[in-house]
Order: structure tokens, then C-alpha cells, then sequence
């Protein structure tokens, strides 16, 4: 593995709900297949072999079943996005105790280590499956199919995907989410969206989060805006506090909408 | 530090492609809008291919420019680093290239 930060795709561990140990995928699970849809080369009469294949092929493949997975359940999956400490858990327990049962949530929460997010969410009343990367930044498509296995959304529900709290990784890796949406904190400060395009050229919804304590740190919501309209110019931003409920409304009715 | 994962799947590529055949050099593309560094990519390929049929191989990376198109204005441009903002003023760009992030080919030993 990587010598200088030692993130690597090892290790991987899934606790589905209710498990404080080591998680085996569900048994209700789906497979995805071992089989691959390309030609092996025999025979080589040439030095140079043509391979022309995207890098990220594999994931993108694994990606595209999970989103047919989930299609074909009418669940709607959201890749929720953002640095560490902007947010994302503390939204998802509020949005589990006031609209989860409307919306039918659950979660798959993704951190390189503990299970104490998952548990927030379960104290929150929500069906959640924890996945430890071990050492690596970010979710990738065959993680997210052990979380599926182990979850096993209903139906017509939503399921959030909280990632990997990193404004740089996640963005390249499709896990085959209906949409994207991520957190940028007031007290991050407003140059985020500039200093991180890839990942805000990605968002189909921005989440301006920590609104309440706008009085006293010094975001120019005014530059938040216009940088992001520079780097994704149909992005929405919605802003809202976890803590006061500012703005969270409009936050369940566009996942409810999006869920239709 | 995404670069290890991406320089994993090169080499998985390239293994299920041609399983058990030693490569003397890989060739990819990565755009400078791809998201992806290529230095860390240099960096992190002895670590991944050891003990691979890609141990030892030379890596040759080229990194095609960024160009879009203006959806507003039609106009065609190469935009300064990753935030493409067409001279009309319009953010609403098509990324024609720059994007790339792919295994062109490989030479076998």
C-alpha cells in the first residue's frame, strides 16, 4: 500500500444494522457477478497491445449495477459529500428523527475507522450500515455494494450514502447514486467551492451548513455564490442548521421530490 | 490520495486483460481536468505493480489539455486551470477534452 498516507482499497470492513462486530454482506443481498465483458488477448504477435479502457472501467461498471439495482427498487441513493467535520452526520440524525419515516430512510455511513457514526444515526431511529475503509479516502462502487448486501434499502425508500469526509477523492468515484449533494460549512469558510471544483462540478445540490453561526464567523455568502456559479452553474444551494432546523424543510422536500 | 486506488486499477486492468504476460511499459492518458495527479501516480506504480507482471515496467503518462466549448456563445477555448470560464463571461462550459483518464496501450516484453 501507499508508503506516505497508506490508504489503499485493504481492510475494508461492513457492520450491517445492529452489528457491533465484523459484518458478513445480508443474506437478502444481490450479486454482481464475477464475469467481465471484454476479450482475453492469446496469442500476442505484436509488442504494442491496444487497450484503450477507461482507469476507472471497473468501478464505473460496478457503479452502473448498483444504480440498476436500485432503479429497479425505486430507491432514490444520495452520495452526501464534504470535508470532515461539515456536518453531514449531524443533518442525517435530524433528518432521520423528523422525516425519516415519511421518507423511509437509511443510511450507509462511510469513515476509515469506528462505527460512531452509524450508531449516532441508529440512536436517530434510522436503519444504517457502517462501512470502514481502513485506511482509504473514499467509497468506491464495490464497497457500496457490500453496504447494499448488508442494508438492504426497502423499496420506494431513500437512502443517503455519506462518504468519506475529503473534498478531493470521492468526487472521481461513481457509486451509482441518482444524485449528488454536498456540504460546504460557514465556518470552512467561502473559498471551498473555488479551491475544490472537481468536486463542486459534481453536486447537483449544495448545503450551506451551519447557518445559525453565520453572526459570527466571516463568510461572504455573497462570494460562496458566485465562485460556485463559476464552477457549476446549475448547482442549487440551499442553506440550513442542524441545529436551529433553519432551511431544513426545503431540504426534505427536495429529497422527496427527487425520490418520486 | 486517490491516485493510489486509480494506479490499482491500471494494473487490474491490465492483469485481467493480459493475465501472466510481463509488460515492459504502460502507456496512459490523464488529463489535467481529470482530477488526477500524475506525479502521484508515477509515484505510487513501483508500490503497485511489485510483485505483478507489471513489476519493473516503464510508465509513460501524457496529459492532454483542457479544451471546452461555451454552451452560451458557441465559442471554443483552452481554459486556465481547472475553473473554465469562457471570455464571454459564461460558466456554462462543455469540456470537450482534458478529461481523459485511460489506458491507451501497453508494450509486452
Amino acid at each position: 500500500m501507499c508508503a506516505t498516507c497508506g490508504c489503499g482499497v485493504a481492510g475494508v470492513r461492513v457492520f450491517g444494522p445492529g452489528e457491533l462486530g465484523p459484518g458478513e454482506p445480508g443474506p437478502a443481498g444481490h450479486d454482481h457477478g464475477t464475469d467481465h465483458d471484454h476479450d482475453h488477448e492469446h496469442g500476442l504477435d505484436g509488442r504494442t497491445v491496444q487497450i484503450q479502457q477507461n482507469i476507472l472501467a471497473r468501478n464505473d461498471r460496478l457503479a452502473e449495477d448498483n444504480r440498476a439495482w436500485l432503479t429497479a427498487r425505486g430507491i432514490l441513493a444520495v452520495n452526501l459529500m464534504s470535508s470532515p467535520g461539515a456536518g453531514k452526520t449531524t443533518l442525517l440524525e435530524r433528518t432521520a428523527r423528523e422525516a425519516g419515516a415519511a421518507l423511509g430512510l437509511s443510511v450507509i455511513e462511510g469513515d476509515q475507522e469506528t462505527t460512531l457514526d452509524a450508531s449516532r444515526i441508529e440512536a436517530a431511529g434510522c436503519a444504517v450500515t457502517q462501512i470502514n475503509t481502513g485506511a482509504g479516502c473514499h467509497l468506491d462502487a464495490s464497497m457500496v455494494a457490500r453496504g447494499l448486501s448488508a442494508l438492504n434499502p426497502r423499496p420506494g425508500s431513500v437512502l443517503v450514502i455519506e462518504n468519506v469526509g475529503n473534498l478531493v477523492c470521492p468526487a472521481l468515484f461513481d457509486l451509482g447514486e441518482a444524485a449528488r449533494v454536498v456540504l460546504s460549512s460557514v465556518t470552512e469558510g467561502a473559498d471551498k467551492p473555488i479551491k475544490y471544483p472537481q468536486m463542486f462540478r459534481s453536486a447537483d445540490l449544495v448545503l450551506l451548513t451551519k447557518v445559525d453561526l453565520l453572526p459570527y464567523v466571516d463568510f461572504d455568502t455573497g462570494r460562496h455564490a458566485r465562485d460556485l456559479r463559476l464552477i457549476s452553474p446549475g448547482a442549487r444551494i440551499m442553506p440550513v442548521s442542524a441545529t436551529t432546523g433553519d432551511g431544513l424543510p426545503a431540504w426534505y422536500a427536495w429529497l422527496s421530490e427527487r425520490a418520486r | 490520495m486517490h491516485e493510489l486506488a486509480i494506479t490499482e486499477g491500471v494494473v487490474q486492468a491490465v492483469t485481467e486483460r493480459l493475465p501472466g504476460t510481463p509488460i515492459a511499459c504502460v502507456h496512459l492518458e490523464i488529463g489535467v481536468m481529470s482530477g488526477v495527479v500524475a506525479d502521484s501516480v508515477r509515484f505510487c506504480f513501483d508500490l503497485v505493480t511489485e510483485g505483478t507482471t507489471l513489476e519493473g515496467a516503464r510508465l509513460d503518462i501524457i496529459q492532454p489539455a483542457a479544451r471546452c466549448r461555451c454552451r452560451d456563445c458557441g465559442a471554443e477555448f483552452e481554459p486556465d486551470g481547472m475553473i473554465a470560464l469562457c471570455d464571454c463571461g459564461s460558466a456554462d462550459v462543455a469540456v470537450l477534452a482534458g478529461q481523459e483518464l485511460r489506458i491507451s496501450s501497453v508494450e509486452v516484453v
